[in-house]
């Protein structure tokens, strides 16, 4: 299958003094006349908030949230309404920002992790949060009325820092994915908090040799793509969508690995909507793949484009190209 | 904080001839590296009995070893040979050996190297540290920490980390 797909650079956006970790798009933009919006976290530790103009298509930053956290903001991630911002900082906590007439507000702290909190995932519904951290926990927090947040667990398994958390986008099952080269997948197994690790991931699946840093979902959500310093993607898939409706939880197994795109840690990977994942790695390339649907489940590479990131070597994640 | 050393009886290599380079040699120069070619040593505590050296570095030849007045080229533990650069891909390779097998502090050398890198080079550069092969015990663990990004980044941002890494890297005068 022939595809031909061009990565085009629209528009480079200063303001950070530090390099550029992470951003996030907020969900509830970007249509019905909503201008897009995402926020970027960074090393100089603050969340910049931007907003594309309707009639140029340029970004402009609209708010900079500072002040709050005191080191390196890793993560960020919007609620599924696009009301509040979660942002995950190595100074071990979680801060929740609430947008209170264009001004945004730190309406909550989450404590508890023991040191750098490394990644933060809304579920679908924006009813559970879920936090991961070198001190090699994932935490899954309720919401609650009033911006309260209440610790509902605290998983241990993994026996090094965890990279990311992501929850599945259907289904209320947690993912992450750590220096210990394995990718866990946890579940609640009755309906009272009893969250328990329900597979792994790892060397004896076809898994990751080497610290995995990424994953993400098709948008069915039966197939995800993680990325790794061991230099490879791969992708999984699970036999059925809806895992918990009565049947109880499907496992994932490895549909395919792809070598030989990167010469340098692979930091990050994202599913769009179209059909397309991006990768972005250490070797400054950010690749395109297709999934081409074909039996034996093999994609392509379309595209690579190289140009040198002096800041931010972490992917942006796709504009929505439909 | 001193209660002894690891290595008192360290083996000392003749220190090679080498004329003294400016910095105007950086570009296109297969030992760009000038960085690494200056080492300091001084000692660090540990609680139990497992000591290590600590290693200081300057931009200069000039080391200062309190305990042994030897460099750390002429204790091995960084040779030209152990520095590898491509300038054509923006790409550095450092090999350091440790004195000592179990050397704890493995990771505070590593780590002094990629800082000490980080403020030499053009922002381009691409840098692998690694300690030789089968020079260290958890060598893999070792080298694994060293070259994660996110891990460096964090320990950077630890006061007391900084403070140690810069006293590393600071010139010292004789």
């Amino acid at each position: 299958m022939e595809t031909s797909l061009e990565l085009k650079e629209v528009q480079k956006l200063e303001g950070h003094t530090d390099r550029v970790w992470s951003l996030d798009w907020n969900p509830a933009t970007g249509h019905d006349g909503i201008p897009l919006v995402f926020a970027s976290c960074s090393g100089d530790k603050t969340v910049r908030i931007w907003e594309q103009n309707l009639s140029t298509n340029l970004f402009s930053c609209k708010a900079t949230l500072e002040e709050t956290h005191t080191r390196t903001v890793r993560s960020c991630a919007w609620s599924p309404t696009g009301k509040l911002l979660a942002t995950a900082s190595f100074d071990a906590t979680t801060a929740i920002w609430e947008n209170v007439g264009g001004d945004f507000e730190c309406v909550s702290t989450l404590e508890g992790h023991e040191n750098e909190v490394k990644s933060v995932s809304w579920n679908a519904a924006g009813t559970l949060l879920a936090t991961c951290s070198r001190d090699k926990s994932v935490w899954i927090w309720e919401v609650q009325p009033g911006n309260e947040f209440e610790c509902v667990s605290v998983l241990q398994g993994h026996t090094q820092d965890v990279k990311m958390v992501r929850w599945h986008p259907t289904e209320d099952i947690l993912f992450s994915c750590s220096y210990d080269n394995n990718i866990k997948v946890w579940a609640d197994e009755g309906d009272s908090d009893d969250w328990q690790c329900v597979q792994t991931l790892g060397e004896p699946n076809n898994g990751h040799t080497s610290t995995v840093w990424a994953l993400s979902f098709n948008p069915s959500g039966d197939k995800m793509v993680t990325c790794s310093d061991d230099l490879t993607l791969k992708v999984w898939g699970t036999e059925s969508i809806g895992m918990q409706s009565g049947g109880g939880f499907a496992p994932w197994r490895h549909l395919c690995t792809l070598t030989g795109y990167h010469e340098r840690t692979i930091f990050s990977v994202h599913w769009s909507r179209g059909g397309i994942f991006a990768s972005g790695a250490a070797d400054d390339a950010i690749r395109l793949f297709v999934d081409d649907n074909s039996e034996s489940q093999i994609v392509d590479a379309s595209h690579s484009i190289k140009k040198h990131v002096t800041i931010d070597q972490t992917l942006l994640l796709a504009y929505d190209i439909g | 904080m001193v209660t002894g050393l690891i290595n008192a009886n360290p083996i000392i290599y003749e220190k090679k001839q080498r004329q003294q380079r400016s910095t105007q040699s950086l570009q296109g120069d297969e030992y760009t590296v000038e960085p690494i070619d200056h080492l300091e040593v001084f000692d660090i505590l540990f609680a139990n009995f497992h000591f290590c050296f600590a290693f200081t570095f300057i931009g200069y030849r000039d080391i200062k070893d309190p305990e042994h007045p030897y460099s750390l080229e002429e204790l091995k533990v960084i040779t030209e040979e152990a520095v590898e650069v491509n300038d054509q891909n923006s790409y550095v390779r450092v090999t350091f050996t440790p004195t000592v097998e179990h050397c704890s502090m493995a990771t505070i050398i590593g780590l002094c190297l990629r800082v000490k890198l980080l403020r030499s080079l053009p922002s381009r550069y691409k840098v692998d540290i690694r300690v030789a092969p089968g020079s260290h015990a958890t060598e893999a663990a070792v080298n694994k920490q060293l070259n994660d990004k996110e891990r460096v980044a964090a320990a950077l941002e630890n006061p007391n980390l900084v403070d140690m890494v810069d006293e590393c890297l600071a010139p010292s005068y004789e």
